[in-house]
């Protein structure tokens, strides 16, 4: 046993010490947790960036968006990736232990409707249609009485699990309020499984983020959604962009420790974050602002300026322009 | 004739006899295939399971670089690398923590609490045997929540190797105590009393004696409970592991380099300690496969499906291991 145990651990060695001199370690590191819909963004950036940084290590974990700013308002993190704002609750623990943050909005994410590809009538829905579909204790579970001319055919609904931001934010924007939904949808963690439910069932209804839509455009076909000007929209890069695709389209945020922005590895992260964003953004699969706001987006970091422009409070439909030109309370 | 007729009788007994026997033989045999048929059934399901997998990944097994790289947020240069030497070092803290606690304990328990002669001391062998039966039932998660408020908020060892290999090691404490004192019981009652008999001392007793006849039965145990925790994700998660991290925890003495952020040129400062590792960041296999398989892209299922057969090997190797030192100790146990 014992010589079985350090065999093996010898062999771990020696394979872990060959690749640590292959590659250069630093002593700085730099933490980052929270959101798991903002990880696939900050994964690409932390992986170029160790390729020219000459090892600055960086290290990404996901806890979702209240998870990390649990961390983050500790201490323990230096950046903490949100899908929404930070909320009142938040501010005042990072306030009680002294953390004081920097809000830097990262990208853009739309919340995809589908329904199953043979479904041959609904092209688009309205918001007032979602909401009677999904508010709490709905009792509508056919086509026929979502709109009238819709044919009878069973309607399934499937949708992310509640932990997750998606959920949260579908059901602000949809019903009103914030986690208030019907509960007899089928649930899942994983919107792998959710495109697979709804690719095999002619009466399914679901939502999830954008990118699993475009993966699989094959398998399940989005719905317009009439927006607040009466246009039914689908969601492609440029109408979230361009603010057409509301109200299921956010922006997700990074937050950084104000102590942490001192650090030079920090700040040299951040600049070439948002330098190359638009690049690191589209190769996550999200939507990336203009490189101007990037660049606004800098300079809010490299100005220091700390706190939220949100008042602790979500926002549905914000306007990216419009959150850049507003100056914390 | 009153021989004949008892003649008969017998013979009618006898056939009845045979005729009830081959029943029984009938629903033994019938029996022994149901079982087989469902042994069978569940090896296929299992087989069928690696199989996919290995089909599925067989292209990501082939490669050495799928081995050698770390994550990466494309498919193609993904690789296990931080996840597999995180698992390797994680278990290694685990059975370097639970071995010796566990087994002691289990000494203690069988050896000296059961033969207390103080009432107060056996009522609270029982207690503890009892509470110790259920903890191993307890679901893993629980663990992570124990790890995450006593290694990590208490002691503030953070998020550390350490952390979650003394958290895996606390989830299998139960399973070695309960099977180290299994093993110690199937020791025959005559050698422990023929070694005190000759004037042995108790802890000579179980050093010479009873540990190495039942170090087989124990080995296996911690073998086998320890190969359950290599593929434990949920405590991790919960006292933190990380999902992306492209670097290896500091081997001892390696040198500790600082980066001119400036210019990005590295310089020694200094060398990692021994115990440095403990401290770094980490990931395992199932937190890598799970952060695979929930992707978008269908492309990460492959490395997904790679880094699962991976996992299974290492489960193997672990339990072949068992197996043979079963073997291997059974062979000197001469009496």
């Amino acid at each position: 046993m014992r010589s079985t145990v350090f065999q093996f651990a010898a062999a771990a060695a020696t394979a872990s010490t060959l690749i640590s001199f292959n590659s250069v370690q630093a002593q700085q590191a730099i933490s980052i947790d929270g959101s798991s819909t903002v990880f696939p963004i900050m994964e690409v950036a932390a992986s170029e960036f160790q390729k020219t940084s000459g090892g600055i290590r960086v290290t990404v974990a996901l806890s979702g968006t209240g998870g990390g700013f649990r961390k983050f308002c500790n201490g323990e993190t230096d950046i903490s990736n949100a899908s929404r704002p930070i909320t009142t609750r938040e501010i005042e623990a990072c306030r009680s232990r002294g953390v004081a943050f920097i809000e830097m909005p990262i990208a853009f994410d739309g919340l995809a409707v589908v329904v199953n590809p043979q479904n041959t009538w609904a092209r688009d829905l309205t918001v007032a249609e979602l909401k009677r579909i999904w508010e709490p204790g709905s009792k509508i579970n056919n086509w026929s009485q979502v709109r009238q001319g819709f044919p009878n055919v069973p309607l399934r609904l499937f949708g992310p699990g509640t932990a997750s931001g998606t959920f949260d934010y579908f059901t602000e924007a949809i019903v009103g309020k914030s986690r208030s939904s019907r509960t007899d949808f089928t649930a899942s963690e994983d919107d792998n499984v959710l495109v697979q439910g709804v690719s095999r069932d002619r009466g399914a209804l679901a939502f999830f983020g954008k990118a699993y839509y475009d993966e699989n455009k094959t398998r399940v076909t989005s719905l317009g959604i009439v927006n607040d000007r009466g246009q039914a929209v689908r969601p492609t890069n440029q109408t979230v962009s361009n603010g057409t695709y509301n109200p299921l389209s956010r922006p997700m945020f990074i937050y950084v420790s104000a102590n942490s922005a001192k650090r030079p590895e920090v700040r040299r992260f951040i600049t070439f974050l948002m330098n190359r964003a638009p690049a690191i953004v589209s190769k996550a699969d999200y939507i990336p602002f203009t490189r101007t706001q990037y660049s606004q987006i800098l300079s809010i970091f490299n100005r220091n300026r700390v706190g939220t422009v949100f008042g602790g409070k979500n926002q549905v439909g914000a306007e990216i322009s419009e959150v850049l030109s507003r100056i914390p309370q | 004739m009153q021989g004949e007729e008892l003649d008969l009788s017998a013979i009618v007994k006898d056939v009845q006899m045979r005729k009830s026997i081959s029943v029984r033989k009938f629903w033994d045999t019938l029996f022994s295939f149901v079982a087989l048929g469902f042994l069978i059934l569940g090896l296929f399901v299992l087989l069928l399971l690696v199989f996919q997998l290995f089909v599925d990944g067989r292209e990501k097994l082939a490669s050495l670089g799928f081995y050698f790289s770390f994550p990466a947020p494309s498919a193609e240069e993904a690789g296990i690398l931080s996840a597999w030497v995180g698992s390797i070092f994680v278990i290694m803290v685990t059975v370097l923590f639970s071995i010796p606690i566990g087994v002691a304990a289990g000494i203690y328990l069988e050896e000296y609490a059961k033969t207390s002669s103080s009432q107060f001391v056996r009522f609270l062998t029982d207690f503890i045997e009892i509470n110790i039966t259920n903890l191993a039932g307890v679901p893993s998660i629980v663990y992570g929540l124990l790890g995450l408020e006593i290694f990590k908020e208490t002691l503030k060892l953070g998020n550390s190797v350490l952390t979650a290999g003394m958290t895996l090691g606390i989830l299998v404490l139960p399973v070695i105590v309960v099977t180290t004192r299994e093993a110690l019981k199937s020791v025959p009652s005559a050698l422990k009393e023929g070694s005190i008999a000759i004037g042995a001392s108790k802890w000579q007793t179980i050093w010479d004696l009873i540990l190495p006849a039942s170090i087989g039965s124990i080995l296996t145990g911690v073998i086998v409970s320890v190969s359950r925790a290599i593929g434990e994700t949920a405590p991790l998660i919960t006292v933190g592991a990380l999902t992306f991290i492209a670097f290896l925890p500091p081997l001892p003495f390696s040198p500790r380099l600082e980066v001119n952020v400036d210019t990005g040129e590295a310089f020694q400062v200094g060398n990692y300690g021994p115990f440095d590792w403990l401290f770094s960041g980490y990931t395992v296999m199932p937190i890598q496969m799970f952060d695979w398989v929930g992707r978008p892209s269908p492309d990460f299922r492959v490395n997904a499906a790679a880094a699962g057969v991976v996992l299974v090997l290492m489960t193997l190797a672990l339990n072949s291991a068992a197996i043979f030192l079963r073997i291997y100790f059974r062979k000197r146990i001469k009496w």
